[in-house]
C-alpha cells in the first residue's frame, strides 16, 4: 500500500500542484514582475525598475493607510478576543440555552462581508444622524464604526474556537485546582488559560491577518472617504490600482510590501504565542 | 464498509474530472451560437458577466464578432436589446457588458487584458484617451465618422488619426420644478415675477435664500438638493461644477487646455458651492453620506426646487412628484462677467473607440454595427427613443429627438441665443485631481477644512497631476 503510493503520488499531486500553481504561484510571480513594470493592461507592461517603489512613499495616503490599519487591527484584535473569550466562558457554564445563545452569536459570520458593511452603514448613519454627523464626516467615526462592525462579525466565530478549546481543558485539572482551594479567578489564570493556548494561538492569528488584509467591510462601509483618512491598506492598494491612471504599478508594488508585511507579523505572532502553549 | 468506501472514491473522482472538464470546456461552450448578451447588474463587476456571455472566439467563417463594454449603466437594457436585434439581422454576435456605476476605468482595464477583449469601448475625453491611446483604431475611414455632423465630437489624436467619436451631447444645468417656483412666485414679496427674471448669480441668490427662508410656507425641504459627495453624487460638483471657473478662466484667457490654472474664478466657485450648501435640504454635516439618489428623490419627490444635474437625469426623476411640463432648466451662474448670455453647459464624455489590438474580422464586424447603429431605422430608433441620446450625427433627423423634457428645455435655452458653457473638465488632468478637489470641497463644506485648501487642491494640485500624467 505504501509503496503504490510512493509510485503513483506524482499523479494524485499533479491536478492540486497544476491548479496551485495557475491559481497562485504564476499569479503571484506575474504580481511581482509587474511591480517593476509600468502597465495599463497586465499583458502589455515595460520594465522600469524600482521607481514604482519609490513612488509609494511620495504618495502619503500609504503610510497613513499603514498606521490606521495598525491601530485598527490593535484595537480589533483586543477588542475581538476580550469579548470572544469571555462569552465563551459565560457560554460554557451550565446556563439554560447555550445552544441558543452559541447559534445567535455565531450567525453574523455567515453574512459576507460588503453587505454587512452596507447594513452597518445605514445603522451607524441612522444614529449619527440624531448629532448630524454621517459615518464618512472624520476617519474617527470610520475607525470606530469599523471596530463595531468587525467585533460585530466576528467575536461569534472566535468563541466557537474558545468554546471548543475550554470544553477540551480536562476536568480532573479544575476538579484538582477547586480542591487544592483555588479560586475561581486562579483557576482561569493558572488552569484554564495555559490550556487553551492553542485557541488563543488561532484567535488571534485569525483576527490579526483578517483585520490587517481588511477589504470588503472598509469599501462597503466608508469606502476610504473623507479623502482617504479611513481607507486601510488593501482598499489603498486597490484604489491606486484602479482608482489612478499611470499609477498600476505603483499599486502592484504596494501590494508586494503588503505581503511582505503581513507575513512578518503573521510569522511573528506565530511563534510569539506558540511560545506560550503548553503540552496536555 | 468496503463497498461504500469504493463509491466514495468513484464518485469523488468523477466530481474531480467533472471539474477539470468543466474549466476546460467553457472557452468553446457556445462557440459559433449566438452569445446569450449580458449586462452587469448595477451592484455587480463587469467581470463575473462576461464569463457567462462565454469566451467564444471569431466564427470560422470570419465574419467576426463584436464586444461592447458600456458605460452607461442607465442604458444597459437598451443596449442589449439593440445588439440582439442586430444579431437577429446579420447573424453577427454582438455582446454588450455594462460596467457598474463609477467602476469603468477598472472594468475596462481587466477586460482589456484578456484575449475576448471588448472590440468597441468608451474614453471619457483626451485625458481618458492618453492612457488608451494605444488601442485605439484610426476611425478616419469609418462610415460612422463621415456621418459626424462636426469634427468637434472627434477625439483626433497627435498624428491626425481619429481616435474617438461622440456618440451622445448632452447637457447639464440647474434643473428646477416651475410648479414650486410659481408657487414662490406667487407668495408675496417674492423678488422675481418669472422664472426669466434669473439672469445672473445675484438674483438666483435671492430667489434661493428668500425660497430656503419661506421653505415651510412652500412645503419643501431646501432650495437645492442635497449636494451629496458619495461617489454616486461628487461628481456633479468636483466635476460639473468646477467646470464653470474652468470654462470662465479658459475663456478669459483664450485657451482650450493649459498644464497649470491659476483659478481665476475661484471666488465665483465659493459663491456658487456656498449657496449650494447653505440653501439646501439637509446641514452640511451630513453631505458626506448623501447619495445620487437622495438628491435625485429629493427633487423628483418636490421637496426641493432646484437640482444640479443633467439631460441624462430625466429617467430617474420622471414618473414621481414632477410632472414633465413643470421640468425646467437654468443656467448656472456663479457670477462671472457677461453672464447674461451665459447657457447651458453642453458637450460629450462618451466616445466610441475601436480596439486596435482586436482582430481584423472583429474590427470590421464593429465597425459594421457601429454605421448600422448610426444609419439603420433601428439603429437610430434605439439611440434616440429608446436610450433617449441626442447625437451628434448627420443621419439624426427631426424625427429622431428623444421625448426628454429637459433636452427640450436645453433646446429652448440654445434658441434663446445663449452661448452654451463647453464642457472643460473633458482637460482635468486626472481622476486624482478631482477626488483631491471634491475631498476638500467636502471638507469646507462640512466644517472640518476651509477654502485655501480648496484652492490649493484646484491650482496647486492640477500643475502637480498634470506633471505626473504627462510623464
Amino acid at each position: 500500500m505504501d509503496k503504490a503510493i510512493k509510485r503513483y503520488f506524482p499523479i494524485f499531486v499533479l491536478p492540486t500542484l497544476l491548479a496551485f500553481t495557475m491559481g497562485f504561484i504564476a499569479p503571484f510571480l506575474v504580481g511581482v514582475w509587474l511591480s517593476f513594470c509600468k502597465f495599463t493592461t497586465i499583458n502589455d507592461a515595460t520594465f522600469i525598475g524600482f521607481s514604482n517603489y519609490t513612488k509609494i512613499l511620495t504618495d502619503g495616503t500609504f503610510v497613513h493607510a499603514l498606521w490606521y490599519t495598525s491601530l485598527f487591527t490593535i484595537v480589533s484584535v483586543i477588542f475581538i478576543n476580550f469579548f470572544a473569550f469571555a462569552i465563551a466562558l459565560l457560554l460554557t457554564r451550565k446556563i439554560k440555552g447555550t445552544n441558543l445563545f452559541r447559534t445567535v452569536f455565531f450567525m453574523p459570520n455567515l453574512i459576507g462581508g460588503i453587505i454587512l458593511g452596507y447594513v452597518w452603514s445605514l445603522l451607524l448613519n441612522g444614529i449619527l444622524l440624531q448629532v448630524e454627523r454621517t459615518l464618512t464626516y472624520s476617519s474617527v467615526y470610520g475607525f470606530w464604526g469599523l471596530v463595531i462592525l468587525m467585533c460585530w462579525q466576528q467575536i461569534g466565530y472566535m468563541m466557537i474556537i474558545y468554546i471548543a478549546g475550554i470544553q477540551n481543558v480536562p476536568g480532573d485539572l479544575v476538579e484538582a485546582a477547586k480542591i487544592d482551594g483555588a479560586t475561581n479567578w486562579q483557576i482561569l489564570k493558572n488552569v484554564t488559560l495555559p490550556m487553551v493556548m492553542p485557541s488563543i494561538t488561532i484567535c488571534t492569528f485569525l483576527t490579526l491577518t483578517n483585520s490587517f488584509k481588511l477589504f470588503d467591510q472598509n469599501l462597503a462601509l466608508t469606502n476610504g472617504e473623507p479623502s482617504n483618512m479611513s481607507e486601510l491598506l488593501a482598499l489603498n492598494i486597490f484604489s491606486t490600482f484602479y482608482g489612478r491612471a499611470g499609477w498600476e504599478g505603483v499599486g502592484q508594488a504596494k501590494a508586494v510590501v503588503f505581503f511582505i508585511l503581513v507575513g512578518i507579523i503573521a510569522v511573528t505572532q506565530n511563534v510569539l504565542t506558540r511560545r506560550k502553549e503548553i503540552e496536555q | 464498509m468496503k463497498k461504500t468506501k469504493k463509491m466514495m472514491a468513484l464518485w469523488l473522482t468523477a466530481a474531480m474530472a467533472f471539474g477539470t472538464l468543466a474549466g476546460c470546456g467553457g472557452g468553446s461552450a457556445d462557440q459559433g451560437s449566438e452569445p446569450a448578451a449580458t449586462t452587469a447588474p448595477a451592484a455587480g463587476s463587469g467581470t463575473e458577466t462576461t464569463a457567462a456571455a462565454g469566451g467564444s472566439d471569431a466564427p470560422a467563417s470570419g465574419e467576426g464578432a463584436v464586444y461592447y463594454l458600456n458605460f452607461k449603466p442607465e442604458q444597459a437594457d437598451q443596449w442589449v436589446a439593440l445588439a440582439e436585434t442586430y444579431t437577429k439581422e446579420t447573424g453577427v454576435p454582438v455582446t454588450v457588458v455594462t460596467a457598474a456605476s463609477g467602476t469603468y476605468e477598472q472594468t475596462l482595464k481587466s477586460e482589456m487584458a484578456k484575449t475576448e477583449a471588448p472590440t468597441l469601448f468608451q474614453v471619457n475625453g483626451p485625458v481618458g484617451l492618453a492612457s488608451w491611446k494605444d488601442y485605439c483604431y484610426d476611425l478616419k475611414d469609418s462610415a460612422v465618422y463621415k456621418d459626424l455632423s462636426s469634427d468637434d465630437f472627434a477625439l483626433i489624436g497627435d498624428d491626425g488619426s481619429v481616435k474617438g467619436i461622440a456618440y451622445v451631447i448632452e447637457t447639464y444645468g440647474l434643473i428646477y420644478n416651475k410648479k414650486l417656483l410659481n408657487d414662490y412666485i406667487n407668495m408675496d414679496g417674492a423678488v422675481i415675477t418669472s422664472a426669466d427674471d434669473i439672469k445672473d448669480f445675484a438674483t438666483l441668490k435671492k430667489v434661493a435664500d428668500d425660497i430656503q427662508a419661506k421653505k415651510d410656507d412652500l412645503g419643501i425641504a431646501g432650495a437645492f438638493a442635497s449636494a451629496g459627495f458619495d461617489a454616486s453624487s461628487d461628481w456633479r460638483f468636483k466635476t460639473h461644477l468646477a467646470n464653470l471657473p474652468l470654462y470662465y478662466e479658459y475663456l478669459a484667457d483664450g485657451i482650450t487646455s493649459t498644464d497649470a490654472v491659476k483659478g481665476t474664478y475661484l471666488d465665483n466657485f465659493k459663491q456658487i458651492f456656498d449657496l449650494y450648501i447653505t440653501d439646501s435640504t439637509c446641514a452640511p454635516t451630513l453631505l458626506s453620506g448623501k447619495t445620487g439618489e437622495d438628491a435625485a428623490s429629493e427633487f423628483a419627490l418636490g421637496e426641493a426646487v432646484f437640482y444640479q444635474n443633467g439631460t441624462w437625469a430625466y429617467n430617474d426623476i420622471k414618473d414621481n412628484e414632477v410632472a414633465d411640463e413643470d421640468l425646467g432648466m437654468l443656467p448656472i451662474f456663479i457670477g462671472a462677467d457677461k453672464e447674461a448670455n451665459q447657457g447651458l453647459c453642453t458637450g460629450s464624455e462618451n466616445y466610441w473607440c475601436v480596439n486596435s489590438k482586436a482582430s481584423e474580422a472583429n474590427i470590421q464586424a464593429t465597425l459594421d454595427f457601429l454605421q448600422w447603429v448610426v444609419e439603420s431605422d433601428a439603429g437610430k430608433n434605439g439611440l434616440a427613443k429608446e436610450m433617449g441620446f441626442v447625437t451628434p450625427f448627420s443621419t439624426f433627423t427631426e424625427e429622431y429627438l428623444p421625448a426628454n423634457p429637459l433636452v427640450a428645455a436645453a433646446d429652448e435655452y440654445v434658441k434663446k441665443g445663449t452661448v452654451s458653457v463647453t464642457w472643460n473638465f473633458t482637460t482635468m488632468p486626472s481622476e486624482e485631481w478631482k477626488n483631491q478637489l471634491g475631498s476638500a470641497m467636502l471638507e469646507y463644506a462640512q466644517g472640518t477644512g476651509n477654502w485655501d485648501a480648496v484652492v490649493t487642491a484646484f491650482v496647486d494640485g492640477w500643475a502637480a497631476e498634470y506633471q505626473a500624467a504627462n510623464n
